[in-house]
């Protein structure tokens, strides 16, 4: 075996009386992709930010080319070829693609060389089949560019070890599948990669070694083809993981939603749909393909034409007020930017779309703390304090807040955008089952989502988009992979049928 | 409990602080007659700071409202003068002189808010643009010069300012009032957590079903009422107006608004620190006067370190929140 590029030996670190890592070892070599797989909380991000010299071991050590590491900074670290691709991302967004990737180390003497710039910037966007314009400015740019551009900005230092915290969680497939590639590429120059998804077949597909993390502690390591997807899975929960979805659902009531010839002008048109009460429809398609403007459209946050009929009535959605006055809520595929006030309380977020019921003129606070005590024990919200700021709860924990938020009105039809994105496997079987809950006591659900399993597990029929259409719906049997993947690529077209 | 960090406390230590620092250099300090003043003095710009404690929660800024004082002084003085011949001097002059304040507060409130809201301009350009407008028309109405009320009609308006209820004057009696209605809007009530939910993101208040453009438009609108009732109680003190009446009082409500812990970037307010806030600003004022320790040149100076080190003490907690 060649030598370690980068290791941590034996390293501990505490944040004031809590010791998040204990004693970890973990080795880069050059040309291989190492995976770190675990739980939220289980220490991934404190373990990169070490490596990355973002932060200082309390003891251990951080070893470069079998030597203690010289550097005392991120930045130091990254001028020596260390670079992190943080899951937040390090853009600035009112400067343009090219501007960010040489940010710091641009060409040119007293004046800047800004057509060699842009020229390497096009030959780096093109190695990554992006097809961004250099001079674009990253404000305007959808998550998924800017994690390209991320990538790019990686790509372009040199790097001889390029940490990379979950980039898949915000690209579709087509762009994974380039990632995958580009990750290809660099193992083959011998840059050791360090590579973090909550998506377990790229685990089981990227990396050379996987290793397994556990409440600070590295509970399995092992080579390629060495450890199932399952038992991954298991060995981060420590528990068996047969059940991740819930059985299904077989008993459906009356149509409760009617969609007819709807259209989101100019993103989407033409799609018609129902939906029974109890039942979870599903939409898969690519980033862009209007699946959230769909919704958007259908909870009146969008202008929209076409027909929406509750239990035969016909609706006028001009606000979300509107909708969530005939029933209809929408849990947003965004929760830091658009679901939840970060720096309030849980309190002040759950109640904030359902105010009046509170009290007018005065809002009732007992009444709100009462909402609050079911909405922890219903969704199992695990908060250390109740006064806290949401911004400090863990992803999965936002999450949780933010259904109990959506669900509080007691909606009859809940669209509910990417339920689970960028949240611990255990969550997420939770949050499954929330969802077949509610589906049971009679709610009406739509799920948006971008993670196939997801799709396949949770839904009882699906309708796929794509470029702002109904590319088709499947149902029962009907729904395999293989036939979502085709009508999300449009390689055959089923009749619109069941719509 | 949260809510005792020192970060809140420290205005209130501030303004014990320097009441007892009052007391000792000059011993009319504590005189009723003293304590009255420094309170009417402070109830205009309080009362103006109250509004703008929501306006800059719910993410905005009114720059405006020194200018907005002015000319709806100018307004009021010129319809009351107006009035007089058709309804003699009496009560109903002086009704319809609030009715006037009230409605151009109201409709310059709505002026700044629309553009904000409906047509999308930043407040801070809008209100700055408004501040122009408003004090040069008062002073092209004054023909430079000053607009004064009719004396008879002042002799009749006087007691507003100078009389009160159980020996407490008129403006102490109606600030005390908005402060506590204020305080309890912006803790008890919808409107209020929706001011703070926009200024902490308005997106996810938009996503939540909060009618943004609507809260927000209503906190230039109970700004610009208040600015009017700041007026009422303001004009009978001198009984007139010119282009430098009310000037700066929207630098001093917005310094006693930060000094009293609301957030400038918005998301969180706190409508008793601004009333501290405000009494601080007074006090530092007062005490420079009656004690000959600092020249009173230097108010300026110290009102201006106060407001950089509330904010450092801000900083200071949220940074600690954000652990």
């Amino acid at each position: 075996m060649t030598q370690a590029l980068l290791a941590l030996q034996s390293v501990r670190k505490s944040f004031g009386p809590t010791e998040v890592l204990h004693g970890v070892d973990f080795a880069l070599h050059p040309g291989e992709v190492h995976a770190l797989i675990g739980e939220n909380g289980a220490g991934k991000s404190t373990i990169m930010k070490i490596l990355g010299g973002y932060l200082a071991p309390t003891s251990g050590t951080v070893q470069w080319q079998g030597n203690p590491a010289p550097w005392r900074s991120g930045a130091e670290a990254e001028a020596l070829g260390v670079v992190v691709i943080h899951q937040e991302f390090n853009l600035a967004a009112d400067l343009t693609v090219s501007q960010n990737i040489w940010l710091g180390r641009e060409m040119g003497g007293f004046f800047l060389d800004h057509r060699t710039m842009r020229e390497a910037t096009q030959t780096l966007l093109d190695q990554l089949e992006c097809r961004v314009s250099p001079d674009a400015r990253i404000r305007d740019l959808p998550v998924s560019d800017r994690q390209m551009v991320e990538i790019a900005k990686a790509l372009s230092r040199k790097a001889r070890v390029l940490i990379m915290d979950e980039p898949s969680a915000v690209l579709t497939q087509t762009e994974v599948q380039v990632l995958f590639r580009q990750i290809d590429r660099l193992r083959a120059q011998g840059v050791a990669l360090l590579y973090t998804s909550h998506r377990l077949e790229e685990v089981a597909h990227l990396a050379d070694r996987i290793t397994v993390l556990r409440d600070g502690a590295v509970v399995r390591q092992a080579g390629r083809g060495e450890l199932s997807e399952d038992a991954m899975a298991t060995a981060m929960v420590g528990r068996d993981l047969a059940d991740i979805f819930p059985p299904r659902r077989e008993r459906f009531g009356p149509t409760v939603l009617e969609v007819t010839d709807f259209a989101v002008p100019p993103l989407v048109q033409g799609v018609s749909f129902a939906l029974r009460r109890g039942e979870v429809l599903g939409i898969s398609g690519l980033v862009g393909s209007g699946r959230t403007e769909l919704a958007e459209g259908l909870v009146g946050l969008r202008s929209h034409h076409g027909r929406i009929t509750r239990n035969g009535t016909a609706l006028t959605l001009r606000s979300l007020s509107d909708a969530a006055r005939h029933g209809l809520a929408y849990l947003t595929e965004d929760r830091k930017e658009r679901g939840l006030l970060l720096a309030k309380t849980l309190r002040e977020n759950l109640t904030l779309s359902t105010l009046d019921r509170f009290g007018t003129p005065l809002i009732r606070r007992a009444g709100e703390e009462a909402a609050l005590d079911r909405a922890i024990t219903d969704f199992d919200i695990r908060a250390p304090r109740r006064d806290m700021a949401v911004g400090n709860l863990s992803g999965g924990n936002q999450q949780k807040l933010l259904l109990a938020k959506t669900m509080l009105p007691a909606p009859e039809v809940v669209i509910i955008d990417e339920p689970t994105r960028g949240i611990d496997i255990g969550t997420k079987s939770q949050i499954y089952y929330f969802i077949d809950r509610l589906a049971r006591e009679g709610l009406s659900v739509i799920v948006i989502s971008s993670d196939m399993p997801e799709i396949l597990g949770l839904s009882d029929r699906v309708m796929v988009m794509r470029q702002g259409r109904m590319a088709g719906v499947l149902a029962g049997a009907e729904i395999s992979e293989t036939a979502i993947v085709r009508l999300v690529m449009g390689t055959t077209e089923k009749a619109i049928q069941d719509a | 409990m949260r809510n005792l960090s020192l970060s809140t406390l420290g205005p209130l230590a501030a303004l014990i602080l320097l009441t007892v620092l009052g007391a000792f250099l000059n011993a009319n300090f504590l005189s009723p007659g003293n304590i009255t003043n420094v309170l009417a003095r402070s109830a205009f710009i309080g009362m103006i700071a109250v509004g703008m404690t929501f306006v800059i929660t719910s993410g905005g800024i009114d720059l405006s409202v020194g200018s907005m004082a002015a000319f709806i002084a100018g307004m009021m003085i010129l319809a009351m003068n107006a009035l007089i011949p058709s309804l003699g001097i009496g009560v109903p002059l002086v009704l319809a002189g609030m009715g006037v304040a009230l409605a151009v507060g109201l409709a310059a409130g709505f002026a700044n808010g629309f553009l904000i809201t409906k047509v999308g301009i930043e407040p801070f350009i809008v209100t700055l643009g408004t501040m122009g407008i408003f004090r040069s028309l008062v002073t092209w109405i004054a023909d430079g010069g000053t607009l004064s009320l009719d004396f008879e009609a002042r002799q009749f308006y006087r007691p507003v300012y100078y009389d009160g209820l159980f020996g407490i004057a008129w403006p102490i009696i109606v600030f005390a009032l908005i402060a506590v209605a204020g305080e309890v809007v912006m803790r008890h009530t919808r409107f209020g957590r929706y001011s703070e939910a926009i200024g902490s993101n308005d997106k996810v208040a938009r996503y939540s079903a909060v009618k943004v453009e609507r809260v927000q438009l209503l906190t230039y609108v109970i700004l610009g009422l208040l600015v009017g009732l700041a007026t009422i109680l303001y004009v009978p003190r001198l009984g007139s107006a010119s282009g430098s009446t009310g000037l700066l009082w929207e630098l001093e409500a917005i310094a006693a608004v930060i000094i009293g812990g609301t957030a400038l970037k918005g998301g969180y307010g706190r409508v008793w620190g601004t009333v501290v806030g405000v009494l601080i600003l007074s006090l530092i004022d007062n005490i420079l006067n009656l004690a000959d320790l600092v020249s009173p040149y230097l108010n300026g100076a110290i009102q201006g370190v106060i407001i950089v080190l509330a904010v450092v003490l801000q900083r200071g907690k949220s940074s600690a929140e954000g652990r």
